[in-house]
């Protein structure tokens, strides 16, 4: 990182930093060595350097496997050449008085705005130039972001997320240095690894007289903070569903006037078929984070269990069920454990009901009829329920391409589920009826199909 | 003396008033852990072994250890009083229960000598009304006792306490000391003629083997067919000189009962029977009476690993003794329902089957015997037209010969029992697992098998194909040479130490590891895997490398393949797809070419800086040089993955780049044959969509050979190579690492990062042994899925091999070795 000013003489920038332009100094970094020295020191134009000299094996050594983003624990790392948070806090300490404003030998200097240019030749951007310029312009910044390409090899790989920013303008220096302090981590928007207590109070502090007014606080404070959480956060982020809420969010469709999510009426559906079977014990294979189990809880259902395969998505469920802290008796009705639509499971057995919610459609076709006899051939519940996308509902969404969620293996059509529900029903000796879920289209059909399969012989 | 003699395998009840001097009598025959004792539970649940208000939970404690024990087979003797009917009664039906028979010995002491014995016990605080008490129960117990359901009640008195010796009777069940072989003949039914046929053609003359085998009948020798008491005269003949077993089956009981003038309903083939014995006279009809009442349930043979049963025998029940153990080998485990053709309708035990025995049955007519679960139906319906089958043990060889007619016409058509879908059970893979492997016991710990069976459910191709999964390997020790993080110096010394004296150096393609599965015909995948397709291709995590290109790239391996599809119809090979970036694009832009990009705008920017720092006459000397390098080592990074990385579309531009024949239909396993045999077969297929494994073998012992070796690693390295993969060309067993892979140090730039020269002595602290470790565990597993596999052993036990490799990667090691 560089910092140049043109104003006269320029030599004072010296003074400001509390470094003196001769010299080469050397401050020692838990992982490396931050470097300050002068490429240029005339009076008309002085530039300061920081260089920031990171080991990457030290940082890696000195991080262990607690570090909140695992590819810090890398040796293949950005943070030599970018310009990170490790940068800003840097910066921070290097230039604490500067950043304080305070300067016995220039004080008028300190408190007024200077012409000042900042380079930072890779700067870890994401959202872009774009966003670059919009978190620095509002307090007054002339700014030049040029995107970096990956790999000019590789011209076919495109842009990279760094940029080359350099900013210019007239400000104080102690609110140049804040603003980076602040929004170079932000615009990173890697997970730090100094987490500090105090992080929220050193936001405060460094954005003192301009942060508040920053149309874009909200994203700021957020970027800056997430890291605070980053360790919960990194947890759980890589322990949900992939892409969980991808489908909740897709544009639902235009003439749709009713807004409530699909997931939402999808539980509904299962909830009050449930209720109208007088299903007395439920199995919900492929729980999730037991949003379904919330529910038949609520119900009044006796007993619920819930099945996953992600030992990780059951623990989110025990989570948000509160397992630890319900009552006995509630706590008796719930049961949570691991295991597998494709692997027979004596524990499945001896349920009214069975719930396959938004389960099929994960699993790779040959492995259909693996399932089909782990459910239907094994278990044998009175009843199955099994909903599923229905694809002819596709072009309804504005924004879909291809499949409704990354993990779909398949989404069938009415016709498609039906084959295939008749054929399941025929072979285990059930009776299976149809019901739609959420607006039914005269062309289309409903957005997900439900199949209701009744054991023969139960009625 | 007296001798008691007492079943192998029983629960031994102990009843005699306290003082009586059973706890005393117990030490003296059974081993400590044997003896469960109710004093001793109670002192258990309650600090006080004469705590009689514990008594309750004492018992439930009682109950539940033998319980355990009688489940896992065990021995046990119950020291408590058990003076009443009521505490008896508790512990025959727990014995019941498990299938274990059951014996008491009554030690009947007079009341005095048990009030002497008491009073001289100082914990013994109660009173002798207690002891007159029990005296009472006892005497009201001994006239009936032999109705409470014990196979024996043995009575000591006196002198007899002291003198008595326990003897151990073997169950009838128990012949695991015959080691065969066996041929193991499904059910005859009367085709007299079709049994000479096949007896003859499996080598038996006259009912001898001249090789010495065993012949073992799975019952149902009789009815339906044209001359039963032909078929029960050659197979007496053979039991009684010793050249056959039979176990008996549903006809023979029924066939017996009506001989007997028994009230049978005559049907289903018992009226041909009876015709024909009509015709035999007296003495024949009760020698074969005799014979038939004779027979037994069930015989376990081999030491245990061969269960003969007439309609199967689910593990629980191996070499145990009950009513239903009798009833489920003779009749199966029926549901108690009939089908449309009034047959009863059938449990399919063998599908849950996970026993080590092999059990082999009859029973039920198919129209092919087909294994599942390491179990096997021989009844393919000889009497209704179809085959009359034997199995030849150990070599699970099928042999059979085809009926000359239709003697009886099925009640239901003969179904072909088809290939059982091949699900897969939770209890298969779950939980702390000891894997048994050729080269000892390997550990999978829970937590790692619960994170492998989310990746097997969600992300892995189709389990069936799945029969394999690479092991990790090891990086050599450290090296110590200037500017090298590993060289071949310390493979080769490693290996030389081992005792290893010839190694080949095999090039180390620089993709990502793939295994490849490939069929000669769908018919061909289906009889070896039970799947449909011609083969597939996975990752080292058992994922499909492509989405809808799978497909065309198996089609043109199987076309690259065809040479060795044409000496087996099916093959597993070991190899890397290239090139890395087909697999690797995202991890390659997003991780190593965006390092690349920051370096590349940050580090001219630093060294001009620096430059003009140094123009203006300050000391940057060291902080420049180090910049420069850091310019030139970014710059070498860069061109390190570029290597890597071509353009692929379609299946075009990809390559797989075989090393290994894993497995073929070659009896023994492929793997564990020398690699000299493996490079030279793949070297005899040449297509464009196949890379050559470039490869050169080291005499160990000539100093001149290894320097060679090194000299080529260097040439490939230079050359812009990953490696090399060091392994001994025949693997000499034991705790010897598999393969050493021994990587350049320009592609360790990406490993370990572009300035990692820089920092050599840090990284030399680096640590191997969990790696090595590891890898030898995988490579265990790997070779045991695939011996599996070979053996035709059935699909979960292949299955639970790989899922444990899968979850040995689950445990966290230095991702760098």
């Amino acid at each position: 990182m560089t910092i140049s000013t043109t104003r006269e003489p320029a030599t004072d920038l010296g003074f400001l930093l509390h470094k003196h332009p001769d010299r080469v100094q050397e401050f020692p970094r838990a992982f490396g060595v931050a470097h300050v020295f002068y490429p240029e020191a005339t009076d008309q134009r002085c530039t300061a350097a920081l260089l920031l000299d990171v080991d990457p094996v030290r940082l890696a050594r000195t991080r262990g496997r607690t570090t909140p983003d695992f590819s810090l624990g890398q040796y293949v790392n950005d943070r030599p050449y970018a310009a990170s948070s490790l940068l800003s806090t840097a910066m921070a300490e290097v230039f604490r008085t500067a950043r304080s404003g305070r300067c016995d030998a220039r004080p008028e200097l300190a408190r007024s705005a200077i012409p000042l240019e900042i380079v930072l030749p890779a700067l870890p951007c994401r959202g872009g130039p774009t966003l670059a310029r919009r978190l620095f312009e509002p307090m007054g910044w002339d700014v030049t972001a040029d995107p970096i390409p990956l790999d000019p090899a590789f011209p076919e790989w495109g842009d990279s997320r760094y940029v080359t920013l350099t900013l210019k303008g007239e400000l104080r220096l102690a609110d140049a240095l804040n603003h980076l302090y602040v929004l170079l981590p932000v615009l990173d928007d890697a997970k730090h690894y100094w987490i500090a207590e105090d992080e929220v109070d050193k936001l405060i502090r460094a954005g003192e007289g301009w942060l508040a007014a920053h149309p874009d606080l909200t994203l700021i404070t957020r970027r800056y903070l997430n890291r605070r959480t980053a360790l919960t956060r990194a947890a759980f982020a890589r322990l949900a569903e992939v892409g969980d809420d991808e489908e909740e969010t897709l544009e639902p469709p235009a003439e749709e006037e009713v807004r409530i999510p699909l997931n939402t009426l999808r539980r509904d559906a299962v909830v009050e078929t449930l209720a109208e079977l007088q299903a007395r014990s439920v199995i919900d294979l492929g729980c999730g984070s037991g949003q379904l189990i919330s529910a038949l809880l609520d119900q009044g259902v006796p007993k619920i269990t819930g099945v996953d395969v992600s030992a990780h998505t059951l623990m989110i469920a025990a989570r948000r069920l509160k397992l630890d802290r319900m009552g006995s008796r509630t706590r008796e009705r719930v049961d949570l454990f691991q295991g597998s639509v494709t692997y027979t499971d004596a524990r499945f057995a001896g349920y009214d009901a069975a719930v396959l919610m938004e389960v099929v459609e994960h699993l790779d076709p040959p492995r259909l009829p693996a399932m089909e006899r782990v459910v239907f051939g094994a278990a044998k519940p009175t009843y199955v329920l099994v909903t599923t996308p229905n694809a002819e509902y596709n072009p309804r969404y504005a924004n879909l391409t291809g499949l409704r969620h990354p993990d779909h293996r398949f989404e069938w059509t009415r016709a498609e589920f039906r084959e295939w529900a008749g054929s399941v029903a025929e072979r285990y000796g059930y009776q299976v009826e149809h019901r739609p879920v959420g607006d039914d289209d005269p062309d289309v059909g409903s957005p997900t199909q439900m199949a209701v399969f009744v054991k023969e012989g139960s009625a | 003396m007296t001798e008691i003699r007492v079943p192998a395998l029983s629960l031994v009840v102990l009843v005699g008033v306290s003082g009586s001097g059973k706890s005393t009598f117990a030490r003296k025959h059974f081993k400590p852990t044997q003896i469960v004792s109710s004093d001793h539970c109670r002192g258990l649940v309650s600090d006080d072994e004469n705590d009689q208000a514990a008594t309750p939970e004492a018992f439930d404690l009682l109950h539940h250890i033998v319980g355990v024990r009688l489940r896992r087979g065990l021995l046990t003797v119950v020291d408590a009083t058990n003076v009443q009917w009521k505490a008896r009664e508790a512990l025959v039906a727990l014995a019941r229960s498990h299938d274990v028979l059951c014996d008491a010995i009554v030690l009947d002491v007079p009341e005095e000598v048990a009030v002497a014995r008491n009073a001289s016990r100082p914990d013994r605080d109660f009173g002798s009304h207690v002891i007159r008490r029990q005296r009472n129960d006892l005497r009201k117990s001994l006239s009936k006792i032999s109705r409470d359901g014990f196979r024996r009640v043995h009575v000591l008195r006196g002198g007899e306490i002291d003198d008595a010796v326990i003897g151990y009777e073997k169950a009838w069940t128990d012949k695991r000391e015959l080691t065969g072989p066996f041929d193991v003949i499904g059910d005859v039914h009367g085709c007299a003629s079709e049994l000479e046929t096949l007896l003859a053609t499996l080598g038996y003359q006259d009912g001898v083997h001249p090789g010495g085998r065993t012949a073992v009948f799975v019952g149902d020798l009789v009815d339906r067919g044209p001359d039963s008491p032909g078929v029960l005269r050659r197979v007496m003949g053979m039991v009684e000189r010793g050249t056959a077993l039979c176990v008996s089956g549903n006809h023979e009981q029924k066939l017996v009962r009506a001989l007997n003038g028994r009230k049978v309903r005559v049907a289903h083939g018992l009226e041909t029977s009876l015709e024909q014995f009509a015709r035999e006279d007296d003495v024949f009809t009760g020698r074969a009476k005799a014979f038939m009442e004779g027979l037994i349930s069930h015989y376990v043979l081999d030491g245990g690993r061969l269960v003969v049963a007439h309609a199967g025998l689910k593990e629980a029940y191996h070499g145990r003794a009950s009513g239903r153990v009798r009833s489920f080998a003779l009749y199966g485990d029926t549901t108690g329902e009939t089908d449309e053709y009034g047959l009863p309708v059938r449990y399919p035990w063998a599908e849950e089957y996970r026993g080590r025995a092999m059990v082999v049955y009859g029973h039920t007519p198919t129209t092919h015997a087909e294994w599942v679960n390491n179990t096997i139906c021989l009844d393919t319906g000889a009497v209704f037209g179809g085959r009359l089958t034997a199995l030849r043990y150990p070599e699970r060889e099928l042999v059979s010969v085809p009926a000359e007619r239709v003697w009886y016409e099925p009640a239901r058509p003969l179904a072909s029992r088809g290939r059982e879908p091949d699900v897969l059970d939770i209890r298969d893979v779950t939980g702390d697992r000891y894997v048994e492997t050729s080269t000892g016991t390997v550990k999978i710990r829970e937590e790692n098998a619960t994170a492998a069976l989310e990746i097997m459910s969600r992300f892995a191709v189709d389990p069936r194909w799945l029969v394999y999964l690479p092991p990790t390997m090891a990086p050599p020790e450290t090296s110590k040479k200037d500017g090298y993080l590993e060289h071949p110096d310390e493979a080769f010394a490693e290996f030389a130490a081992a005792g290893v004296t010839r190694v080949v150096c095999e090039e180390k393609h620089m993709g990502s590891r793939a295994i490849v599965v490939l069929a000669r015909t769908p018919a061909d995948a289906q009889a070896k895997f039970g799947v449909e397709g011609t083969g597939t291709i996975f990752t080292r995590t058992g994922r499909p490398f492509f989405g809808d290109l799978q497909e065309e790239f198996v089609a043109g391996l199987r076309e690259a393949f065809a040479p060795l599809l044409e000496d087996s119809p099916w093959v597993v090979l070991d190899g890397e797809l290239l090139p890395w970036s087909a697999k690797a694009g995202e991890l390659i832009r997003s991780q190593y070419a965006s390092v690349g990009a920051a370096a590349g705008a940050a580090l001219p920017v630093v060294v001009t800086a620096l430059e003009a720092a140094a123009g203006r006459g300050l000391d940057v000397g060291p902080v420049l040089d180090r910049a420069r390098r850091r310019e030139s080592n970014a710059a070498r990074f860069r061109e390190a993955y570029a290597r890597y990385c071509e353009p692929v579309s379609g299946v075009s531009g990809l390559r797989f780049a075989p090393f290994q024949i894993l497995a073929c239909a070659e009896g023994a396993t492929a793997v564990t044959r020398p690699h000299d045999w493996h490079l030279d077969r793949l070297a005899a297929v040449t297509h464009p969509l196949v890379r050559a494994t470039r490869h050169t073998y080291v005499d160990l012992e000539k100093e001149d050979r290894r320097q060679a070796a090194v000299d080529w690693w260097t040439a490939l390295t230079d050359a812009g190579g990953e490696g090399m993969v060091v392994k001994p060309v025949a693997h000499p067993g034991g705790r010897v690492q598999p393969g050493i892979k021994v990587r350049g140090p320009e592609y360790l730039r990406i490993i370990y990062g572009p300035d990692y020269l820089e920092s050599l002595d840090e990284l030399r602290r680096r640590f191997l042994g969990r790696k090595r470790s590891l890898a030898l565990r995988e490579h265990s597993l790997g070779i045991e899925a695939l011996s599996r596999l070979a053996a035709g052993e059935p699909f979960h036990r292949v299955h639970e091999a790989v899922f444990s490799v899968l979850a040995l990667e689950c445990e966290p090691v230095d991702p760098r070795l």
